[in-house]
This record gives structure tokens, sequence and C-alpha cells, in this order.
């Protein structure tokens, strides 16, 4: 599904490198966590991928179902499949969570050629989803992450992937920030998305979220590059004994 | 003191175009309205409260001519139920008009004032302007009491079922329209007032509103897509104890715009609201003037003006809050924001606070920024085009000041001119 071929990416303003030939396949239907120090690239390369300015690919290919990605603005990739969930998600005031979600469902389907959702059958989905989550209506209503917790933020995030329904989904550190029991809803969210057609990409720094949602494939990212790839197993080494042992080993 | 001889025969020339409509009960407030104009002269360039606009088409002794804007688009308004008073170039065109009989509010022409002895109107005409003049002169107010070619005197008495309409109908190039309204609103009534259209090629309009105790008001205008047309209006506002005073205006296009308005909180516990959005593309110049004054108890007033600019258009906000020796309890905000949406286009700002009681709560704040990228970009992220998605963000950025408006239909309205005016620039 997703295919990520020695990926070299550097900042555009400064001549600094962040991503240094990075390979990485996530398949349909599974699951990739990845795991790394503070700064080692995690966010870039989630940003790159959904299409942010600032980062200029200087080596490399990135594709989604065989679709070259790189080329493509962030509202293509978004129809094409790409979701990020953000570390930080973004205010916006005086643009309604509703508003806002209605927008960007209908602008993904018209854009693959599909009928818009109507405003009734928007609102039935969006009410049953929200629910699930724990959201209430007054937080549908209120401008986009304004005011909102940070883990309502989360939340909201996992509520847009649910309604976006996308291939790809990039979760970037969604649990930190979460109390136990809503790191348990999101969990729940994302599981219920777990689909032999869509494939996910975790971010986190703890094994606590991979408790619930399991993944197939645990990858370590150090200094721009993929350094180690294995089986869950290999988050347990990281929350026993953090990253020294396998930086040194790889090294 | 003698005026500067620019100033002199500038304002000589103006009043030489101009004659004072004859006698009735107004011509004593005209004559003196007349005298003002002299003593104080029209508005010159180096007048400091016209730093940043030109003055100088506004006062000139001819119009410039201005093209009459065809559209297909159904007027402002027009899906409402209101009393509608139609004025083409500045003249009151009864055809056009509904019949002006609505319960709660008895409305007639200022020309008609005098033969039917409408006294609170002969005592209301030219005198808030009058004392508006001080402490910041507004000539091009009193040129209009002077020389005001129609207008209404609307009073309000109960609570009318349905908004009074004002509707300026731009027909002739020529057009050169003074307009000139009184209003009273009584104790306990309420009512609203919308105006819509660019009026003529040059229009000067001023308009008289005040307020008894308990007695609300709100007015609604937009001001016409005309390209061409220049505009100076004065609000004037005097409010009562526990009255309510409520204005918003949307500007959309026109190559010049003055909107003053000078509001006096005279009763405890009054609440005036001021409000404008404009968006503004090119040759784009628009300007809004506010002194707001509280000298009394437990007052509120907010200022909310967010101004869109692009392709070299300016926005200028003079912004003032005065708040009176004993004026205690006052609270008073004030907000100017701009969004250029490229570096071609500018806002300058003056905002004031002036404050002689000690037991106040007074805020200001004016910004001029571009569209946030990182809310441009979550946007695009969720599949939203950046066309639309900067739409969104300048709908929102506009929000605060539309939000002023009470009426959920009206700022319904004036959200869907905003929507085509950013439809049409992409
Ligand atoms: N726009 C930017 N300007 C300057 N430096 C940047 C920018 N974006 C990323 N960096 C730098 O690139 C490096 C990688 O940052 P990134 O945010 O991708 O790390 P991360 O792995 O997500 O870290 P964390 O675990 O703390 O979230 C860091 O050194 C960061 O400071
Ligand atoms: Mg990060």
């Amino acid at each position: 599904m997703l295919e990520i071929k020695n990926l070299h990416v550097k900042l555009e303003d400064e001549d600094k490198q962040i991503l240094k030939g990075l390979d990485l396949t996530v398949e349909a239907g599974k699951v990739h966590a990845i795991m790394g120090p503070n700064g080692s690239g995690k966010s870039t390369l989630s940003y790159v991928l959904s299409g942010r300015d600032g980062y200029e690919v200087t080596e490399g290919s990135a594709t989604l179902a065989g679709e070259d990605l790189l080329e493509l603005d962030p509202e293509e990739r978004a129809a094409l499949g790409v979701f990020l969930a953000f570390q930080y998600p973004v205010e916006i005031p005086g643009v309604g969570n509703m508003t806002f979600l209605r927008t960007a469902v209908n602008s993904q389907r018209k854009a693959r050629g599909e009928e818009e959702l109507s405003a009734a059958d928007f609102l039935k989905s969006i009410r049953a989803k929200a629910k699930e989550l724990k959201i209430d209506a007054d937080m549908l209503k209120r401008p986009v992450n304004v005011g909102f917790s940070g883990g309502e933020k989360k939340r909201n995030e996992i509520l847009q992937m649910a309604m976006l329904e996308p291939k790809m989904c990039i979760l970037d550190e969604t649990d930190s920030g979460l109390d136990v029991d809503a790191m348990k809803l999101v969990a729940e969210g994302v599981n219920a998305l777990r689909d032999e057609g869509r494939g996910f990409l975790v971010i986190t720094h703890y094994q606590r979220l991979l408790d619930h949602i399991k993944p197939d494939v645990v990858h370590i990212l150090a200094d721009g590059k993929i350094v180690k790839t294995g089986g869950p197993e290999l988050a347990m080494e990281v929350e026993n004994n953090g990253y020294a042992g396998i930086l040194a080993e790889v090294s | 003191m003698a005026l500067a001889d620019v100033k002199q025969s500038a304002t000589e020339a103006r009043l030489a175009a101009l004659s004072l409509p004859e006698g009735g009960c107004l011509s004593v407030a005209r004559q003196a309205a007349l005298s003002r104009v002299q003593t104080l002269g029209l508005p010159g360039r180096r007048d400091e409260y016209w730093k940043y606009t030109r003055p100088d088409t506004l006062t000139a002794a001819e119009a410039t001519q201005a093209s009459v804007f065809v559209t297909d688009e159904a007027p402002m308004f027009d899906e409402f139920d209101r009393l509608k008073i139609v004025f083409v170039d500045g003249v009151y065109n009864p055809e056009a008009s509904d019949d002006l009989s609505l319960e709660g509010v008895q409305i007639d022409r200022i020309a008609d004032i005098c033969c039917q002895d409408i006294h609170w109107a002969k005592d209301l005409y030219g005198v808030l302007e009058a004392r508006g003049q001080s402490p910041v002169a507004r000539p091009l107010a009193a040129l209009n009491t002077a020389f005001a070619q129609d207008g209404v005197a609307i009073h309000v008495t109960g609570k009318p079922s349905k908004p009074i309409n004002l509707v300026y109908v731009h027909s002739d190039e020529a057009s050169d329209a003074i307009l000139h309204h009184v209003i009273r609103v009584e104790a306990g009534a309420e009512a609203t007032i919308l105006e819509n259209g660019p009026a003529a090629s040059r229009f000067n309009k001023c308009m008289e509103i005040d307020i008894a105790d308990t007695g609300k008001l709100h007015l609604v205008r937009a001001q016409g897509r005309d390209h061409e047309r220049r505009a100076a209006t004065h609000l004037f506002a005097r409010l009562g104890t526990e009255s309510v005073f409520k204005s918003f205006t949307l500007t959309v296009n026109g190559i010049l715009t003055r909107n003053e308005a000078v509001v006096e909180l005279l009763g405890d516990d009054a609440i005036a609201h001021i409000a404008g959005a404009c968006v503004g593309d090119g040759e784009f110049h628009h300007d809004d003037t506010v002194f707001i004054t509280h000298d009394a108890v437990n007052c509120e007033s907010r200022q909310v003006f967010k101004k869109v600019l692009r392709n070299g258009a300016t926005g200028v906000f003079q912004g003032k809050i005065l708040v009176k020796e004993g004026a205690q309890k006052t609270d008073g905000y004030q907000i100017s924001q701009s969004l250029l949406l490229d570096d071609d286009s500018q806002f300058l700002a003056k905002p004031e606070l002036e404050i002689y009681a000690d037991d106040v709560i007074c805020s200001h704040g004016s910004t001029t920024g571009a569209i946030d990228e990182e809310a441009l970009f979550y946007l695009r992220s969720r599949g939203v085009p950046a066309d639309e998605a900067t739409d969104l963000l300048t709908l929102a950025f506009l929000a605060e000041a539309v939000e002023e408006i009470e009426d959920g239909e009206i700022a319904a309205a004036i959200v869907a001119r905003l929507e085509g005016w950013l439809s049409r620039r992409r």
C-alpha cells in the first residue's frame, strides 16, 4: 500500500538533512508502529507524506497504491486516502467542527467523482461516530479544536479519521496527552477501522498504546533512518531498556 | 481663527455648487449647520483626522462620475418581509416604496416634518450632528445637515413587526446625493432598520439616532457593490438608560468609503455595539472612524471591525473610546483586524483610549495578518482544496464582526454575500 524508498528530506530554508535514506513498506491490512528517540524525524516523515510545505525531498520516493505522493497537493493526497492524525492538532477559530468535517468529507468525495453526502446522512453518521468516541454534541458545534483539552483534540482527530475512512492512516503520537480511559477509546476507534484494505502507521513512544492497538511490525527510527525492524517484542524491548542498547547494536 | 487659504477656497467652491433647500422649520438648523461648515472648513489633506484617507473627491464641487453596476443578483434583503423605502440617486421614490404605515412606527419625509409639526424630529435634526463636532470636527456631516435633499424621520413608538429597509438605488452616473435621516426610539420600543445599496456616484449620508431609556435599535447596512462609487457616512447616536444600539455594516467594493460613527452613552447601563466587515479588491479604500463616549455608569461598548484586503486595497480604522469622569464600571472593547491576502494591500489603524474614571475595564487591540499557514495545511490535509480552505479561513476571520448581528437570518444573508464575493475572486 504505502511504499517509501530511500527517502532523503531536508528543510527547505535550512541546510539540515532530517531523513537520510528511509525505507518502509506498509501493506494493506497491516499495522506498523514506528518508535524512535525525540528529534529522529518521525513527525517529519508524517508531514512529508501528507504534503506540508517547508521540506525538500532530495532523493527517494513515496507511493500509495502505486501513485507518486510527493508530486501531489495535500488535498489530492487526502482524496487518495492519506490521513495524518496530527501530533499537535491545529485550532481554527471561527470554523465550526461540523462545517469543517462536512466540507472535508464532501471535498474528498467530489475529488474522487463520488456523490456528496447529504446533510442528513452526514449528521447521522457523525453522531453515531462521535458517540462511540464520547465526543458530545457541543464539541461538534464548537470551532475546530478551540478550547478542546489535549485529550479531546486527539479524540477529534480519530473522529475525523473515522468520517473520512482513509486508506492509509498515519497516527503521530495520538496517545500522548490521553488518560487511560481515553487511550482505550482511541484504540477502539482505530481497531474498528482495521480492515484488509487499510494500512496504519502508528508513531508512538510508549508500549502502552501498542497493548491496545496490536502492531504487526515495529520499526525503530533513529537519525533519519529505519535502523531496526521486528515484531511487537521490539516495542517491549524499548519500553524496558530504552534505545541505548538497540542503537549500540546497530551502529 | 481664519481658515488656511487652500481650505477656504475649496470650501467656498463646494458651497457655491449647492443651494440651501427652501424655508420650512428646518431652515434655522440648516443655516446653523452652514455656519459650522464655513467656520470649520471642509476636510483637507493636512487634517490629522484625514491622515489616512484623502478627502478631496468627497469635498470637490463636482462628484466624479461612477458607472452603475449591473447584476442579476437579487438586491440585498429582498427575501425579507420588510417595509421598503426607496431612494433613487438620493430622492425618495414613492412608486418603488411600500406604504409607509406600520404599527409601532411613524415614518415621514424630512420635507414634511414642518407641515406635520413633528416636534421630536425638528428638535433632533442637526442637534446630534452639532454635538458630534467636538472634540473632533466632522464638517462633511455639517454640510449634510445644511444641504440634505431628502431623508426620513422614523419615530419608533412600539415594536414594529418587520424591519424598515432603506434602499438606495444608484441609476445616474453623475449623481451626487445628500440624505439625512432622523430616528427616535421611545422607551420600551424596539426596531430593526436595514439599509442597502450604493445610493449614488457620490453619497453623503447622515443619520441621527436618539434612543430613549430602555429603547432598542438594530441597524444593519450593506453598502452596495458599485466599484466606482464614493461614500461618506455619519452615524450619530445618543443612548439613554438601559438602551441598546447595535450597528453592523457590510462593505463590498466601492472605490472610497468613509464611515464615521459617533456614539454617546448618556444613561446608565446602556449598550452600544458598532461592527463592520469589509472586503476589498484592488482600487478600494475603506475607512471606519469611530468615537464612543461613555458618560454614564455601567455602560458597555464594543467596536468590532474586520477587513479583508487584496490587490492593493487599503483599510483604515480610527477608533476611540472616551471614558468621562464618573463613568465608572465602563466595559469598553475595541478590536480592529485586517487579513491581507497579498503583500500589496495595507491596513492603517489608530486605536485610542482616553479614560478619566478609575473603575473601568477597557481593552483594545489591532492586528494585521495573513492566512494562517498551519490552519490552511490542516484543512488541506483533510481534503479541502486550497481555495476553499482559504475562503473558510477568511469567513472565519470575519465571523466575530458578523456575529454582532443579533438576527440569525440577517446574519446568514450577510454571510451569503461574503461567500459570493469570495467565490467571484477565485
Ligand atoms: N520546520 C523545522 N524547522 C527547524 N527544525 C525542524 C523543523 N522540522 C523539523 N525540524 C528538526 O528536525 C528534527 C526532526 O524533527 P521531528 O519533529 O520530525 O522529530 P520527531 O521524531 O517527531 O520527534 P518527537 O519524538 O520529539 O516528536 C528535529 O531536530 C527538529 O528540530
Ligand atoms: Mg514528533
